[in-house]
């Protein structure tokens, strides 16, 4: 384990309260470079809240955050994206009527020409974003004046990581990828995400999906209520104790008999 | 080879149909008076003017906004330009200029409440075209007494603003035109136009991508203000006096050629060239109804119909655009969303496996 490095981006203590309610209480987190942490919790348990904290929406009411060591205020996004922190949204957080050019390179668009005569590369920025989905896998884009809504949702989620990793990320935080897709695009999500991981990026994985957790994870933590439940490593716990976290401690098991009772046979749940 | 399906899924292509339908019918029945050069150079004209206001308009409807006060800027600019040159006897190169100023400014304060308050443009710039023509008609009637002001205007401003190219063309096609490159350039060309759909898209995700949301916007109004204000001082140019009440029926005239030109109404889709054609569309429609002796009234009529058949249109071609130019509208992955959980299953329990 490489628990003794210095984690790029870690929380200490800290707590959001949003006008009376406790959204975060005392979380601390280290997130590496080259690994997957997984931020597991049931709907409310505050993980929307910690990654916009993350990622500069939301300060903290009390706690540090720290880059490299470094005690850090992220005041905005943009200060976030800065330190090589970037966020992909549920739905890849792009412009569904932007061509596929335009919308990578918002914000950063590349130039050509000189003076006030500099205009958008319009032939570059197709190039490049032709050049990044291939890389990624999605080889039926060979336009970059498609629309991005033209994508699949998988396609689109790819595209956003792929933006984030073309523009030096150090930390990828996704809210969700594999929320809304098919179990294949789900499968080409997690690829991209060991392929983020392998090129040494710090992953943080929301999810509420245990098997897609466990395939790509190295550490994960489980929030409950605002509070940390659990903070474990790849290999310490089994399935089911995870499973059980999720559902807010309340053992799976219970749940499994109350809905028997319901409706005779577990088998028919699904 | 030409690519005609490409062509079909570009943001134009809808309000260049439409132009030429109604273009085809008035030919018929208008004939043989519609495409005389006369009754051509009033439409061309009507486009002209309007084009002047929608196009700045059409930049900030793709950023999701709307501004419905330029008819009264109209009116300030032409009053600002025709009092002090008119009543005060200031020189033209001191009231045209303070005319454009007073437009622009205006637009200033859209963008700058709208950005601040986050009240919706709507609202804002509704409550600004009241706010405007109030002031110009207290201030007008305060200073002469009157509800318009007649100016001699210099004979460089009636050349240039003013005046006709060749018998009833007037030199605002000119301005039509340049208008029409410079807004193309912003959009197309420079980064400044890249945020402009951003910003249109998905407001949240432009400012994470660091997309000076609150600048862009002010500068988006300051342009609709500017290009209310040209054709403010314009038509003092062409017609030697600035009315208080000018200007009103082009709120919705534009706004009306914008959306017929194909930008969506919610934003973050729309062409230049598409405003081009519905500002097109909107004046054979309102002129050519005159040459088929019908009567002027049923005009209206017609550009009700149009508006509502431009936008199922549009909505249909921007679906064909979505579909990367299938025919089927299935963008979206083709799996139900129903997603089973693997937790649950029975043989994945057997398992006991520590990862």
């Amino acid at each position: 384990m490489s628990d003794q490095s210095t984690p790029y981006l870690s929380l200490e203590n800290v707590s959001k309260t949003f006008a009376g309610y406790q959204a975060l209480a005392d979380v601390s987190l280290n997130i590496r470079q080259g690994e997957v942490l997984c931020l597991l919790g049931d709907n409310g348990a505050g993980k929307s809240t910690l990654i916009k904290v993350l990622s500069g929406f939301h300060q903290p009411t009390s706690g540090t955050v720290r880059v490299e060591g470094e005690e850090v205020t992220l005041k905005t996004p943009r200060s976030a994206a800065e330190r090589g922190i970037s966020t992909v949204h549920q739905f890849g957080g792009t412009f569904p009527l932007m061509s596929l050019g335009r919308s990578f390179f918002v914000g950063v668009e590349p130039k050509k020409g000189v003076g006030p005569f500099k205009v958008f590369d319009k032939k570059l920025a197709n190039a490049v974003v032709v050049e990044q989905m291939q890389q990624m896998g999605i080889t039926r884009v060979t336009d970059g004046e498609r629309l991005v809504g033209s994508l699949s949702g998988g396609e689109r989620q790819v595209s956003a990581i792929a933006r984030a990793v073309y523009f030096g990320a150090k930390v990828l935080i996704l809210d969700e990828p594999t929320a809304a897709l098919g179990v294949k695009e789900a499968a080409h999500v997690l690829r991209i995400i060991m392929q983020a991981r392998q090129r040494g990026i710090a992953v943080v994985l929301v999810t509420h999906n245990v098997t897609h957790a466990m395939s790509v994870g190295d550490h994960f933590a489980v929030l409950i209520h605002g509070r940390k439940a659990d903070d474990f490593a790849k290999g310490e716990r089994t399935r089911e104790e995870i499973t059980d976290l999720m559902a807010g401690g309340e053992a799976m098991a219970e749940l499994e008999a109350e809905l028997a009772d319901l409706t005779g046979t577990t088998n028919d749940i699904h | 080879m030409f690519d005609f399906k490409a062509l079909t899924r570009r943001a134009e292509f809808a309000a260049f149909v439409g132009t030429l339908a109604v273009y085809l019918f008035f030919l018929y029945f208008g004939w043989p008076t519609f495409p005389t050069v006369l009754v051509t150079a009033g439409w061309v004209n009507v486009a002209a003017e309007l084009g002047i206001v929608a196009l700045p308009i059409a930049l900030v409807m793709i950023s999701g906004h709307l501004d419905l006060s330029v008819g009264s800027n109209i009116a300030a600019a032409a009053i600002t330009y025709a009092l002090l040159c008119g009543h005060y006897g200031l020189p033209d190169v001191i009231g045209l200029p303070a005319g454009l100023a007073v437009g622009t400014f205006f637009g200033f304060l859209n963008g700058l409440i709208v950005t601040k308050t986050k009240v919706s443009s709507f609202i804002v710039t509704l409550a600004m075209s009241f706010f405007i023509r109030g002031l110009i008609f207290g201030v007008t009637k305060l200073i002469v007494d009157n509800v318009q002001v007649a100016v001699d205007v210099d004979p460089w401003v009636e050349k240039t603003f003013g005046g006709r190219i060749y018998l009833a063309y007037e030199n605002a096609i000119y301005l039509f035109l340049i208008m029409a490159l410079v807004i193309s350039w912003i959009l197309y060309k420079t980064t400044f136009g890249n945020w402009i759909f951003a910003i249109g898209g998905d407001e949240t995700s432009a400012r994470a991508a660091g997309v000076p949301v609150e600048r862009t916007t002010i500068f988006l109004f300051m342009g609709s203000g500017f290009g209310a204000a040209l054709l403010g001082v314009t038509t003092v140019a062409l017609y030697g006096s600035a009315q208080v009440s000018a200007g009103q029926d082009k709120v919705f005239y534009s706004i009306i050629a914008v959306v017929v030109g194909g930008v969506l109404l919610t934003g973050g889709y729309g062409s230049p060239l598409g405003v081009i054609f519905g500002t097109m569309t909107f004046a054979i429609v309102t002129s050519g109804v005159n040459s088929t002796g019908w009567g002027a009234d049923w005009s209206l009529l017609i550009i009700g119909l149009l508006l509502l058949v431009a936008v199922l249109a549009n909505n249909t071609f921007r679906n064909l655009a979505l579909s990367g130019g299938k025919v089927t509208t299935t963008a979206t992955t083709p799996d139900p969303p129903r997603l089973p959980e693997p937790v649950l299953e029975p043989s994945m329990e057997k398992e006991n496996d520590h990862v």
